[in-house]
């Protein structure tokens, strides 16, 4: 370091904070910018198993990557079921995060950091061991889920091999992975609600539904259409449970758009057809993203 | 209070704890049937009515996991490249996030918005040439391949920012006035004060490099550099049948995961609340 003179503040070349910045902006560009834009010349490309031997073999191709791919049904399947996955995942991950949150947030309650401790386990496990836990969970003979369903008199599903069935296993999985992250989320909001609020409706005669309905679901509406939103953008990339627990089938019916394009780009090493899909799904959570500028209120993102 | 609202008190907090209890239990049951199931004899928990709890607990598929198929080394593996990246991690976004909050250069509010766009696009839309980048830099099927894309996150530095705009300004003046130079600032002034968001930064980084399974997936080809989320799911491929086999290699991945979890919660959560509010 050069002699610091006492008063004056010193003028270097580069201002210090640069300095500080450098490692990560430069990870960043190099790591992250460079490849997404990198992406956009790739899916103008027919980058194949040849040209990751020799990249001179790659040609632009124009948008015939993007015609082909939105001509392929399997394309239009998985958008299909990724959107099934998030409109639907989404909103039932974040209901039971907010009943989880009233829960724990409840004043009579006792041992509120270890049930929060409790809902918020599985978040924190790692989902390729938990998703192979819900493979035997799923099992259509031995599984404890039918098990326990067959006492309220359900006949057996067969969860994961039934085309019907295997979306909905894989949602009702994620809800029970994912919903203790925004639970936290709730608490917080519930604990800005000022209490005087949930006072002067009580005395105005309110029961304890009435106070829900009028007082806490409008203070916490804004957070929640924000996390809404949120967690189904998260879930638009969904890739690891098919991966793991049916392969993207029975039939396709788990197939999403993120396994659609590791199965193009990274078995098939069809890499630039790989490139326009990670772009639609680019498209996509941008539309998503855009609907979350729209409705989310000033404080929040 | 009346007896009639005492009785509603009453009722209310009974079925409190009934939906606890329920949520509580769904929340649990996967988790400790994986537990349970792993110390069950082979073939137990094929059976119908399942078992709940092993009869004769074993420790049989513990010693197969660690003996014959080398879990411990998966296990290593994954603890080396979550421990490389979470200290990388630390040196690299803690010290961007505090220029970012409080040191003044040009175009650092710009900089700083271009990065907050970039939050909004998904990891895999660089996945395929980044994975052309790692194999011209000779990386595939290398731990730098996975450690070093992992390093900065912007994230990361989202949540060191926040933190750090609280500290006064008075007291780096204070020392830069004493001549300390602006490195030295940040060692001893900046580091002590942040800590607890570095420690929620570590936690975070820790696990989520721990549990990351499609970047790994991608990268590592060689079955003996596999990390432990890659192995297990190469593993069930094969032991598809062997569901307690399987069942203690998923608590052999998740246990070290939850005990950090448990013991560093406070860090954790503040890392959620924190994150969320931006």
């Amino acid at each position: 370091m050069t002699a610091p003179s006492a008063r004056a503040p010193r003028t270097p070349w580069i201002a210090p904070g640069w300095w500080f910045v450098a490692p990560a902006l430069t990870l960043i560009v190099v790591f992250f910018v460079g490849p997404v834009l990198a992406a956009i010349v790739l899916s103008f490309t027919d980058f194949d198993l040849y040209a990751l031997a020799d990249p001179r073999a790659a040609h632009w191709v124009g948008l015939r990557n993007y015609s082909r791919v939105l001509q392929e049904p399997l394309f239009w399947q998985a958008l299909r079921n990724t959107l099934y996955f998030a409109l639907v995942g989404g909103p039932l991950t974040v209901a039971a995060s907010l009943g989880a949150a009233l829960l724990v947030n409840a004043r009579a309650l006792r041992w509120k950091g270890t049930a929060r401790a409790i809902f918020f386990a599985p978040f924190v496990t790692t989902l390729v061991a938990v998703a192979i836990v819900w493979r035997y969970l799923y099992h259509p003979r031995y599984g404890l889920l039918n098990w326990m369903l067959g006492h309220v008199g359900v006949q057996p599903i067969d969860w994961l091999g039934d085309p019907r069935w295997a979306m909905p296993a894989i949602i009702l999985m994620a809800t029970w992975k994912n919903f203790g992250y925004n639970m936290l989320i709730f608490i917080a909001g519930l604990q800005n609600i000022p209490r005087e609020l949930h006072e002067a409706a009580a005395l105005d005669g309110a029961t304890p539904f009435q106070r829900f309905r009028h007082v806490t679901i409008p203070m916490l509406a804004p957070t929640m259409f924000f996390v809404v939103i949120v967690t189904m953008i998260g879930y638009l990339q969904l890739f690891t449970e098919p991966y793991v627990m049916t392969q993207g089938g029975p039939l396709r019916a788990t197939t999403s758009l993120v396994l659609y394009m590791y199965e193009e780009g990274f078995r098939w090493w069809r890499l630039g057809v790989a490139a326009a899909i990670a772009f639609l799904l680019f498209l996509v959570i941008v539309l998503f993203t855009l609907l979350q500028r729209r409705i989310s209120p000033r404080g929040a993102a | 209070m009346t007896r009639a609202r005492a009785r509603e008190f009453r009722t209310g907090t009974v079925a409190l704890y009934a939906a606890l209890v329920v949520f509580g239990a769904l929340s649990l049951l996967p988790l400790l049937w994986m537990l349970s199931a792993s110390f069950m004899a082979q073939g137990e928990a094929t059976t119908f009515p399942p078992a709940l709890l092993p009869r004769n607990p074993t420790l049989v598929h513990y010693r197969d996991l660690f003996g014959r198929l080398a879990l411990g080394r998966y296990a290593m593996n994954s603890a080396l490249v979550a421990t490389v990246t979470t200290i990388g991690a630390l040196a690299i976004n803690a010290s961007a996030g505090y220029a970012f909050a409080k040191l003044r250069f040009r175009g650092r509010d710009a900089t700083f918005r271009a990065m907050a766009a970039g939050l909004a696009i998904p990891v895999q839309v660089a996945m395929l040439p980044l994975f052309l980048l790692i194999k011209s830099l000779g990386l595939v099927n290398n731990y730098g391949g996975v450690i070093i894309p992992g390093l900065s996150s912007i994230f990361g530095i989202f949540l060191v920012r926040q933190y750090a705009l609280a500290i006064p300004d008075d007291l780096l003046d204070a020392a830069r006035i004493d001549g300390a130079s602006e490195f030295r600032v940040f060692r001893s002034i900046v580091l002590p004060t942040i800590q607890p968001v570095l420690a929620t930064l570590a936690l975070w980084t820790f696990l989520a490099t721990w549990n990351d399974f499609m970047w790994p997936l991608i990268v590592l080809s060689d079955d003996a550099k596999y990390t432990l989320p890659v192995a297990l799911a190469g593993l069930v491929g094969e032991h598809a049948q062997d569901v307690e086999l399987m069942m203690a290699g998923a608590v052999i991945t998740v246990l070290p995961v939850l005990i950090l979890f448990l013991m560093l919660q406070r860090y954790y959560v503040e890392g959620v609340t924190e994150g969320s509010v931006k």
